[in-house]
Parts: C-alpha cells; sequence; structure tokens
C-alpha cells in the first residue's frame, strides 16, 4: 500500500521536486550560463496539475492529515493555473529587472508548495506549517528588488505583520487543542458537537485568534492595513501572484477550517465575519476611489474582493461553496492578467503604475489596453465576463441563505468600484499621452499568458456551466 | 502547579511580545518580539500536552521551534537589507511606503 499513501500529495512532490531542480541548477550554473529555469518550473507545475486531475473524485488521503478531496483539487488546479501564468509572465520580466532566475523560480515554487498544502490540510499543525512555508517564500519574493528600497521595505513590513498574523494563528490553534485535546479537524469537529462547547471561553477565545489570523492572511478589514504597501512594493509579477495565490489559499483553508471543523459554532462567529466582510467590501471600494497608484487601486480592489469571497464562506449552504471555488477562479484569472500588464508596462528603473502612465495607452499599446480593459471590466462585474458570474453567483448565494442586507452592501460597493475600474479605462483611450517614455515592446509568450488568461476570463463568463458544475461537485464530497 | 499558571504566564508573554510590535523602535526588537509570541504560544502548547499527559503539545512546539527559526533567518536577512538602505534601524527612517 506504499504507492496509495502517497497519492494525495503527488502533486504537491511535483512542484517540490521543481523546486529543488531549479535551485540544484542555479547552485551549478556556471557564470554567465543561461539555464531554462521558468521551463523547468513549467514542468514542475503541468506535472502537478496532470496528477491533480487524475486524482479527481478518488479523495486519496495521506498520513492522516492531507487530502486530495474534489474541493483541494479545484483550488490546486487554480493554484497551479495561477503558478504557470506568473511563469510566463516572469519570463520577460526577469529578465529585464535582473533579478536572480534561479531563486526568482525556486521560491516561487515552495510558495505555491505552502499554498497547495494549504488547501489541502486537514489537521491545523499542517495548516499553520504549510501557511509557514507559502509566507517566508513571499517574503522572500515581496523582497527580491534588493536595490530598491520600497521592495525591502514591504518585505519587511509584510514579515513583521505576517509572522505577528501567524501567532496569532499559532494561539488560537493552541486554544482549540487545549480544549479538544486534537489537532485534527474531524476530531475537533465531533469534540466540539459532541460536548456542546460553544459557550466555552476557551473556544471562543481559540476561535477568535484564528479568525484574526485568517483575516490577516486574506487582507479583511480591519487586519488589511499591510496589503496596499506590499502590493505596492513588491515587484508587479510577485503581487499579481500574492493577492490571487494568497487568496485561493488562504480562503480555502478558511473555509475549510470553518465549515467544517467549526461548524457547530457557527451563530458564534457567524455575527464576527458579518460585520469584517460588510467592513471589508465597504473599506476596500470607496478608499480604492482615492487611489492614484494603479497597484494600490488594485490592492484596495483586492481588499473588497476578498470581502465578496467571506460572502460566500458566510452564505455557507452549497451554492455559497461551490460559489467561493467559482469566484477564486474567476478573480485569480482575471487580477493575473491585470498586474501582468502593470508588470509588463513597468521598466527596471521606475514601476511606471501611476494612474497618468496609462494616459493614452491605447495609442501606444492597444492590444495591451484592449486586454487591460476586459480585465477591469472582470474585476468590475460586467457581462460577458468571469468577474459577472462571479459576483451573481456569490450574491445570489448569500440572498439564499438570507443575507439581504450583506448582499446588497455588497452589489452597492460592487457598483462604486466600476468607478474606479472605469477611470483607468477612460484614462487609457481618451487621453493624450505625455511626454513619458513609451515602455519597451511586450514579448510573444507574455502575451501568450495575457491572452491565455483573457481567454479564460470570457469562457468562464460565456459558458460557466462546466466550471460551475465542477465546483459543485468539488464541495459535495467533503463539507 | 495547575495549568492556569501557565497559561496566564503564557498569555502575559503574548501580549507583552504584541505590544512590542507596536511600540519598540529598533527593528531587530520588532523581530524578538514576534519570537517572544511565538515562544508564548509553545508554553502554552507544552502545558495543554502536560495536561492530557501526551506528547502531542512537545511535539508540536519542535515543528513552531523550526518555523521560527527559518523565520528569524529571513527577517534578519531583511533587517540587513533595510540597514544598507538606510544606515538606520529605526522604523520611522522606512516611509518610502505610507506605513
Amino acid at each position: 500500500m506504499f504507492s496509495n499513501a502517497f497519492d494525495a500529495v503527488i502533486p504537491v512532490i511535483c512542484v517540490t521536486l521543481a523546486g529543488l531542480v531549479v535551485m540544484l541548477a542555479e547552485s551549478f550554473r556556471g557564470k554567465g550560463e543561461r539555464m531554462p529555469m521558468g521551463g523547468l518550473a513549467t514542468i514542475g507545475l503541468v506535472g502537478a496539475a496532470a496528477s491533480s486531475i487524475l486524482l479527481w473524485n478518488r479523495n486519496a488521503t495521506s498520513f492522516g492529515v492531507v487530502t486530495a478531496d474534489n474541493f483541494s483539487i479545484f483550488v490546486n488546479l487554480v493554484i497551479i493555473a495561477v503558478g504557470i501564468l506568473t511563469v510566463i509572465i516572469s519570463s520577460q520580466t526577469v529578465d529585464r529587472d535582473r533579478i536572480p532566475s534561479g531563486e526568482y523560480y525556486a521560491t516561487l515554487l515552495f510558495a505555491i508548495v505552502g499554498m497547495m498544502l494549504m488547501a489541502q490540510a486537514t489537521e491545523l499543525l499542517l495548516l499553520f506549517l504549510a501557511l509557514e512555508t507559502m509566507s517566508i517564500a513571499l517574503y522572500v519574493l515581496t523582497g527580491l528588488r534588493r536595490d530598491q528600497v520600497q521592495s525591502t521595505e514591504a518585505a519587511f513590513k509584510y514579515f513583521l505583520l505576517g509572522a505577528f498574523a501567524s501567532s496569532f494563528l499559532l494561539y488560537g490553534v493552541a486554544f482549540i487543542y487545549g480544549v479538544t485535546g486534537s489537532t485534527s479537524l474531524d476530531r475537533v469537529g465531533t469534540m466540539i458537537a459532541a460536548q456542546s462547547m460553544s459557550g466555552s471561553p476557551m473556544i471562543l477565545l481559540g476561535v477568535g485568534l484564528l479568525l484574526v489570523g485568517f483575516a490577516f492572511k486574506v487582507a479583511a478589514v480591519p487586519f488589511h492595513m499591510w496589503s496596499p504597501d506590499v502590493y505596492e512594493g513588491a515587484p508587479a509579477v510577485v503581487t499579481g501572484f500574492m493577492s490571487t495565490g494568497v487568496k485561493a489559499a488562504a480562503i480555502a483553508a478558511f473555509a475549510r477550517v470553518f465549515l467544517t471543523a467549526l461548524e457547530p459554532m457557527i451563530t458564534d462567529w457567524a455575527p464576527v465575519l458579518w460585520a469584517i466582510a460588510a467592513a471589508t467590501m465597504v473599506v476596500g471600494t470607496v478608499v480604492g476611489v482615492a487611489q492614484t497608484s494603479l497597484k494600490r487601486m488594485l490592492a484596495y480592489s483586492s481588499i473588497a474582493h476578498a470581502g465578496y469571497l467571506l460572502l460566500g464562506i458566510l452564505a455557507g449552504n452549497d451554492v455559497g461553496k461551490a460559489a467561493i471555488l467559482f469566484y477564486l477562479a474567476a478573480y485569480a484569472l482575471t487580477n493575473l492578467g491585470a498586474f501582468g500588464i502593470i508588470a509588463l508596462l513597468g521598466s527596471r528603473d521606475r514601476a511606471n503604475d501611476d494612474l497618468r502612465d496609462y494616459a493614452g495607452l491605447w495609442h501606444s499599446h492597444p492590444a495591451l489596453a484592449t486586454l487591460m480593459t476586459m480585465f477591469l471590466l472582470s474585476l468590475g462585474g460586467f457581462p460577458p465576463t468571469a468577474g459577472f458570474i462571479g459576483k451573481w453567483y456569490v450574491f445570489s448565494a448569500a440572498v439564499g441563505a438570507g443575507y439581504y442586507g450583506l448582499a446588497t452592501i455588497g452589489v452597492l460597493s460592487s457598483v462604486v468600484s466600476v468607478f474606479f475600474y472605469l477611470r483607468i479605462v477612460v484614462m487609457m483611450y481618451m487621453s493624450e499621452r505625455d511626454a513619458r517614455p513609451v515602455p519597451a515592446p511586450v514579448t510573444g509568450l507574455a502575451m501568450a499568458g495575457l491572452v491565455a488568461s483573457l481567454a479564460g476570463v470570457l469562457y468562464l463568463g460565456i459558458l460557466p456551466a462546466r466550471v460551475i458544475d465542477w465546483a459543485q461537485a468539488s464541495v459535495a464530497t467533503i463539507f | 502547579m495547575a495549568i492556569g499558571s501557565y497559561l496566564v504566564l503564557s498569555g502575559l508573554l503574548f501580549a507583552i511580545g504584541a505590544a512590542g510590535v507596536f511600540l519598540r523602535r529598533n527593528i531587530i526588537t520588532l523581530l524578538l518580539s514576534v519570537e517572544i509570541m511565538l515562544n508564548a504560544v509553545n508554553l502554552a502548547f507544552v502545558a495543554f500536552g502536560r495536561q492530557f499527559g501526551t506528547v502531542d503539545g512537545q511535539i508540536i512546539t519542535f515543528f513552531v521551534m523550526t518555523v521560527a527559526a527559518a523565520e528569524a533567518a529571513v527577517g534578519l536577512a531583511l533587517v540587513i537589507g533595510l540597514f544598507r538602505h538606510r544606515e538606520s534601524l529605526n522604523p520611522e527612517a522606512f516611509t518610502s511606503l505610507k506605513w
């Protein structure tokens, strides 16, 4: 039964091996020799995607702590897609910014390992370890531009607040362990249900600390303060990767913990989550309107999107859980595309992420302007894009669960958010380009990556039925 | 000694660490504060494990210590990076992002 015991971790092993190979290749690389690091990373990610697809419907588990149920496979495929697109878009920026490519791709792969394990963990300690694997790799990625003070500053800020949040999460795990005597989600769930401990102060403290830890990781208000700064300071490709991959992994783990093990206590945590979701949607949108840096603007937009995802968790019904998965897929493709364009328009010395930098983009880069418009429309939730179906799905789940107030806040905030997405679009088409230097042209490979994510966005927006079926099949097996 | 005392100590240490992150004005002390928080959690794990009469709590502590070490390595590397840019360890010297 040797092979079966490892089934659920095969995708993770693929990515880990690719990471190790890239790391070794870098250390044996001769001076000035070029190696296809991105190619190696892609091979590992494609292997992980293939093995994930083969594990579909098999409900494999390994070591009693890792599961490969359909839910985690769906999330993992989203994360892998994010990884592959990031690698493709990085192919241009790594050379341009003279980032050490071996270190970059190895760290990227290790971050993906952590994300995938977060989605697969059924044990709180493993969840913490996966979270740290992801986070530590991301601190390094954020600070990769050591020559830029913003990048290093962002990395340190992310590190400090990330470690701070992790210790809250871990303290929550400690209290839950102290009350139930276990860190396995199954055991915790049965213990809480059996002993109806929902009133005990210790378990409430544990759940509260866990909630704070997760809220930090998904950048929910009032624990969002780090994200605009970190998103602004990090290299734009890394920002795209962080804002999509981390969100997918953290929301998946959030949903798994709170909708399985802590489900019996839903009356205790639902009101708190209600307030967090409402505040996240409102603050993300309102503050986003006031931004002039595109990276910061999209950072606040990603905060607002975290609010919509929390709405799905809060709804907690089957529609809500499937909606989370669909929304994650839609949001990942869209946001990654938008940040990819920001990354490609930057130069080595300047991020070119000011709103004014996009003036007249239509005249200098018509293709990029068109792509950006589509991504922004999808973020704003216009048909026929993925963002529209995702939002419609999440809001209908919330209404189905009786959260009329929250659904209204969500719809209103998404209407307001259209303003700042359209502001960029107007800037691109209707303004004349000023004297700033025109950014370098985009390579074919990077363009192919962007077109692929646009194809995904349109596919999810026009023919969403199949992916919705998959999402529904994913949640049917576990919750 | 009852578990309550250990938990109170752990809570105190955690509070000291959390306060340190916000109050101290030296980025190395900020790092130490985060470490204190993690060690407060370790204490809680060991105390709970002792209460259940199993070694689980102590095993978890080993994992947490490993994570803390990895974190400290990255954290110190970042501190060195910051120091090279600004020749200062005061967080107020780092203002290129809106803190």
